[in-house]
């Protein structure tokens, strides 16, 4: 067995899943773009026959961001910061390096056989929740081999209380096991009753009850997969890079547990005005206002972390990422809420200001914590500083640029679209039909692609910049404490 | 009474009782720092202080190391 003074932290898995995490971040986003310029101009559809269609291509696009970038940088991030906070190298247990290159083989090739098998078309058609039942008992399989190391790495920890992020890990652990679970309950028909493919099956719940099932699983797939772990992610990487202690740990303990409490409930407000039971629609619209509490606690927690240090906001891009990030989660938890309201999800569903919603959600604050936290930890792992501080301005302020672009038009788009959709002349008739709003909207769907390919841009200069600082930057001598170095 | 409204009291109750919990957890996390039973503060430290080399701000007892030195904690 190892000596303490020859211990170090294994970042082999941390490397891997970042590798991962670039990768299906620039295909994810690819594909975004794509699909955002095939509504603006629908000739696009046409590339490359079946396979090029936005209907084809929308499912691979959320999938391929949620469980392929998301993911790999939750884990890259997880093995990371569990072994620092955990105080326990990953190398000290035999079983736990293998599992967790187990992990990671098992995630990347069932993630390409994912992705192939919706390009191909097999989609069990619920939202988020595509892929078939051969690849979703894949899926379990990864999930529990995680719950395998984390647990593991808990079990021989040096460290006997848990930071908050680790908290957070186990909650989308727990969180996601459960929802991914009971969504994707299903009855493959070819073993059952000899009908269909061997791919198909059907849900085992029906009518309201399947609505209801597959949003609670929706909206929970984004507490808990874009929301509770990129908080843990934030919560050690801001910290840390600022040198600043998280303002008050307690708000951060009683967030955590307010977040818990208040996000299962509120994902009815995805079925306003559907066939679900009146009382359970206003459960979930008040809920989702409540919601608007634990979620700012955790931003104003951050904000207030770096209190006295604001100077570093001017100085250090990363900390740039990780408080703009802050900033647009906060402006995102709040315009759901609002969109929850009844009186407002009246103009606002089914039009294009949700996927605006969720994009100023996943572009500002879930990519942006990532790729912060991509480049924190790249100097540790590589041993290597950033390559280019001025890449990453230029990265910043592309990017952000996009995020705005595309929340606004998106805003403008949807409020528009509910407002002819619902306008009536003075006999009662509706004024418009259907193609009448798409004409309207083809110019703000015009600025959603190019923010799409401003935010896609940006993307490819962090790929470089992160190329760069694997392959050529200048090599350092001892790790860096706080502040990562940057040419 | 139908199970529809049976549901929706159990909802009402349910959360009532959880609100109590929160706000229980809230007292209880100031009330055991007043009291000088813990410092919940200080686990921030445990980010920045998180080289494999730094002193851990609470030990576990049941730590690898003892496990590995015959029940000797290695410190």
């Amino acid at each position: 067995m190892q000596s303490n003074a020859a211990l170090e932290y294994d970042y082999s898995v941390v490397k891997l899943f970042t590798y991962t995490t670039i990768l299906f971040g620039f295909l994810g986003m690819l594909i975004g773009t794509l699909i955002a310029s095939q509504l603006a101009f629908p000739e696009l559809n046409y590339l490359l026959g079946e396979y090029g269609t936005f209907s084809r291509l929308r499912p691979v696009h959320t999938n391929i961001v949620i469980y392929g970038f998301t993911l790999s940088g939750i884990w890259a991030t997880f093995y990371y910061v569990g072994q620092r906070t955990l105080k326990v190298s990953i190398a000290e247990s035999k079983f736990l390096t293998i599992m967790s290159k187990v992990h990671f083989w098992l995630y990347f090739v069932g993630a390409l056989i994912g992705v192939v098998s919706l390009l191909l078309g097999f989609s069990a058609s619920k939202e988020y929740a595509e892929f078939e039942w051969p690849i979703d008992v894949v899926v379990v399989l990864i999930w529990v081999i995680w719950g395998v190391t984390m647990f593991g790495l808990i079990g021989i920890r040096r460290e006997k209380t848990l930071y908050i992020s680790l908290w957070y890990y186990i909650a989308c652990f727990l969180g996601i096991a459960m929802l991914y679970l009971f969504n994707n309950m299903e009855v493959p028909t070819y073993l059952v009753a000899g009908v269909g493919s061997v791919w198909h099956s059907v849900s085992m719940y029906s009518g309201t009850n399947d609505a209801l099932v597959q949003w609670w699983f929706g909206h929970n797939a984004v507490a808990f997969a874009f929301t509770v772990p990129i908080i843990a992610i934030i919560y050690y990487f801001l910290p840390k890079e600022s040198g600043q202690a998280v303002y008050s740990y307690k708000l951060s303990l009683l967030s955590f547990w307010g977040l818990m409490f208040v996000y299962l409930w509120a994902g009815s407000h995805h079925l306003l005005y559907a066939t679900v039971p009146d009382w359970m629609q206003t459960m979930g619209s008040i809920f989702s206002i409540v919601l608007i509490l634990p979620s700012w606690g955790s931003a104003i927690n951050m904000l207030l972390t770096m209190k006295g240090e604001w100077n570093q906001l001017t100085d250090n891009p990363l900390i740039k990422f990780m408080v703009l990030a802050s900033t647009f989660y906060m402006l995102s938890t709040l315009e759901g809420p609002i969109q929850a309201i009844k009186s407002v999800n009246a103009i606002a569903h089914f039009t294009d200001w949700i996927p605006g919603h969720v994009h100023d959600g996943v572009l500002g604050w879930v990519a942006f914590t990532i790729m912060s936290a991509l480049f924190h930890m790249a100097p540790r792992a590589f041993k290597r500083e950033i390559y280019s501080k001025s890449l990453m301005e230029t990265q910043f302020w592309l990017q952000t640029t996009a995020v705005v672009l595309y929340f606004t038009s998106m805003w403008i788009a949807g409020i528009t679209q509910g407002m002819m959709w619902r306008a009536v002349d003075e006999y009662g008739n509706l004024m418009y039909s259907f193609i009448d709003t798409v004409a309207v909207l083809r110019p703000y769907y015009t600025i959603r692609a190019l923010a799409g390919l401003m935010y896609l841009t940006g993307f490819i200069i962090f790929t470089y910049n992160m190329y760069m600082t694997i392959t050529a930057s200048k090599k350092l001598e001892e790790e860096p404490q706080f502040r990562s170095p940057m040419a | 009474m139908e199970i529809r409204e049976l549901q929706a009291y159990a909802n009402f109750f349910f959360t009532v009782f959880l609100v109590f919990l929160l706000y229980g957890y809230i007292i209880h996390l100031y009330r055991s720092e007043k009291k000088g039973e813990r410092d919940y503060e200080q686990y921030a430290n445990i980010a920045l202080n998180d080289e494999i080399t730094d002193a851990p701000v609470e030990r576990n007892p049941k730590t690898i190391d003892k496990k590995e030195k015959g029940g000797k904690i290695d410190e």
